[in-house]
């Protein structure tokens, strides 16, 4: 039948173009998965690689530096746009991540009194307590929101923001107080240099999430349609979304004992996503997840290059890629951004 | 078959519901109506589970609804809200798809393929079955969500003022096809409607509430009663023979 109004041009219908994003996410990660194994100061190539036969310096190299930094980069970057898209779904706003939600800060509080109060906790047990941390960060955001009379779009992300700020200056102040504000600062900026061969595995249980995740995509889409419509179709909407806070709270905290904070990946992925092909979890999270990959490791690439030899942290060429792309889907999203 | 036994409704200490009991056989088109305020949506949220009750229960087919698992309601009954502000970007077929939800657990098959299409087809979303929600006007949008609760195939459909946002054409197409849903599959469908004439032109039944009471329950012959309607609705109406139907004035 003939349909005299439609809001927005049929450009925007995903399809095929939609199809092909797997594949060109897929692509786009592998690419520069070999591209991070074989750049960087001293020389790896696949002939050098070929030509020791399994011994010598740059197999070494390869084994111990190149190989566990890829690896954390691609488990990084799936697990922050992992935890940005399952809490934008959840939260039902298209403005939300770990950062700007306190889930981070709050991690970091956590990370903090574990190295006042229990320094010798093993790598383990510091990412449960940074995880317990963010997941009282977020519940307490939750709270506030509920609490907030609010129906702009945009006052969900300006509470979080607010919260964020006010967990990040109590941090601020014990560690001033305690004499820990450069070790601090050294831990929390997000940076892959320092990951070698025995000190990023833990980022693996990224992998286990991703999979967990995946096995609930669909409930989490039902329940981001709202607590009524979830109800309506059979799906325990105070249980999934319990499950999707303590997702993100271990995604969050995996991240950030590793490797520190990594900012706006949480944003601009999910986003992106969500524009070209929506947000039915089912086809949308594999993507998701490779992009974030790609992401973080092109960004490591850069920084890995414009300073020959030296190295850029990912926190400064990311805020720089993610700060830009915001702005374009703050002024892209506008229309619908409830 | 459903049955509301003397629930009970506040908020803030205000009753909303008030000792409402109210019994439906299977089968049948069923019109709640009343002013504004009179607790029309409140049922119909207790009724599908989306609100409990604060005293008293509602069954479906001998089910307690306030305690049996939400799964197992899902497959027999369905609930369309007034208000869908879905800020999910879904395609008409996804949201249509998740119907199938409580069936297959997303793994729809042939059967389940069949209901999507049948309702997309039912609907007329066929042209629109690739297009994302927030790309619809609200009346598509509305067709969208029926046939999500038509592809969810239950015996029991509450809908919330399902003819909001519609033109004449497609509010007389979704009435009509609720109807036949109800006559000849056997569904219990339960409408909260706003236009009375809608009610008596095609509902086997009408239940009229005010002040969070039913007041009559009744066919619409029984019902349409210029002084009856008047007092309800505080508002001069005289009820007419038109066409061989009742047609309130007002």
């Amino acid at each position: 039948m003939p349909e005299p109004h439609s809001p927005r041009p049929s450009s925007q219908q995903p399809g095929p173009a939609a199809r092909l994003l797997f594949p060109l996410a897929l692509g786009l990660t592998l690419a520069m998965g070999l591209a991070s194994l074989f750049v960087g100061v001293s020389s790896v190539s696949p002939t050098l690689l070929w030509a020791e036969g399994g011994t010598g310096p740059a197999t070494e190299v390869f084994l111990t530096s190149r190989l566990p930094r890829t690896l954390a980069l691609a488990l990084a970057g799936t697990g922050l746009a992992l935890a940005g898209l399952v809490l934008q779904v959840l939260v039902r706003n298209r403005f939300v991540e770990p950062s700007t939600v306190g889930t981070t800060e709050s991690a970091s509080l956590g990370i903090l009194l574990v190295m006042l109060l229990a320094p010798g906790l093993p790598v383990p047990g510091r990412m449960a307590v940074a995880a317990g941390f963010g997941l009282a960060g977020t519940g307490l955001f939750l709270l506030v929101l509920r609490a907030v009379p609010q129906r702009s779009a945009l006052m969900v992300p300006l509470i979080g923001l607010l919260l964020s700020g006010v967990i990040g200056a109590v941090t601020t102040f014990i560690a001033y107080r305690t004499d820990m504000l450069q070790s601090l600062g050294a831990w929390s900026t997000g940076d892959f240099s320092v990951v070698l061969q025995g000190r990023y595995e833990l980022l693996w249980i990224v992998a286990g999430l991703t999979l967990v995740s995946a096995l609930f995509a669909d409930q989490i889409t039902v329940a981001g349609l709202g607590r009524d419509m979830a109800i309506g179709l059979g799906v325990n909407h105070r249980a999934v979304r319990a499950l999707g806070l303590v997702l993100v709270a271990l995604l969050s905290a995996a991240v950030i004992v590793t490797v520190g904070i990594v900012p706006f990946l949480g944003l601009v992925v999910p986003n992106v996503v969500s524009l070209l092909m929506g947000d039915n979890l089912r086809r949308t999270l594999p993507v998701v997840c490779l992009t974030g990959a790609a992401l973080v490791m092109a960004c490591d690439i850069v920084g890995r290059l414009v300073v020959r030899p030296y190295e850029m942290p990912i926190g400064l060429t990311m805020g720089i890629v993610g700060s830009a792309a915001f702005l374009w889907l703050l002024t892209r999203r506008r229309g619908h951004v409830a | 078959m459903i049955e509301v036994e003397g629930v009970e409704r506040r908020y803030d200490g205000v009753a909303v519901l008030s000792e409402v009991t109210l019994s439906l056989p299977k089968g049948g088109l069923t019109a709640i109506i009343g002013p504004n305020g009179a607790g029309k949506s409140t049922l119909l949220s207790v009724m599908g589970r989306l609100q409990k009750p604060d005293a008293g229960r509602v069954t479906l087919e001998g089910m307690h609804l306030a305690q049996a698992p939400g799964r197992a309601v899902a497959k027999k009954l369905a609930m369309l809200r007034q208000d869908n502000h879905t800020a999910a970007r879904l395609t008409v077929r996804d949201l249509v798809a998740f119907g199938r939800y409580p069936h297959c657990r997303g793994n729809p098959g042939p059967e389940d393929q069949a209901q999507i299409d049948r309702a997309l087809a039912i609907l007329g979303l066929e042209p629109l079955a690739d297009r994302f929600l927030d790309q619809l006007s609200g009346g598509q949008r509305q067709r969208a969500h029926i046939a999500m609760v038509l592809a969810q195939d239950t015996g029991c459909i509450l809908l919330d003022e399902p003819l909001n946002n519609l033109d004449i054409s497609h509010a007389v197409r979704i009435i009509t096809l609720v109807r036949e849903a109800a006559q000849a599959l056997g569904k219990t469908v339960v409408v909260v409607l706003h236009d009375i004439n809608m009610a008596a032109a095609h509902c086997d039944r009408i239940v009229v509430m005010k002040g969070g009471r039913i007041l009559r329950h009744g066919t619409p012959a029984e019902l349409m009663q210029a002084d009856f309607l008047s007092a309800v609705y505080e508002t001069p109406i005289s009820v007419h023979e038109l066409a061989g139907r009742l047609v309130a004035v007002y």
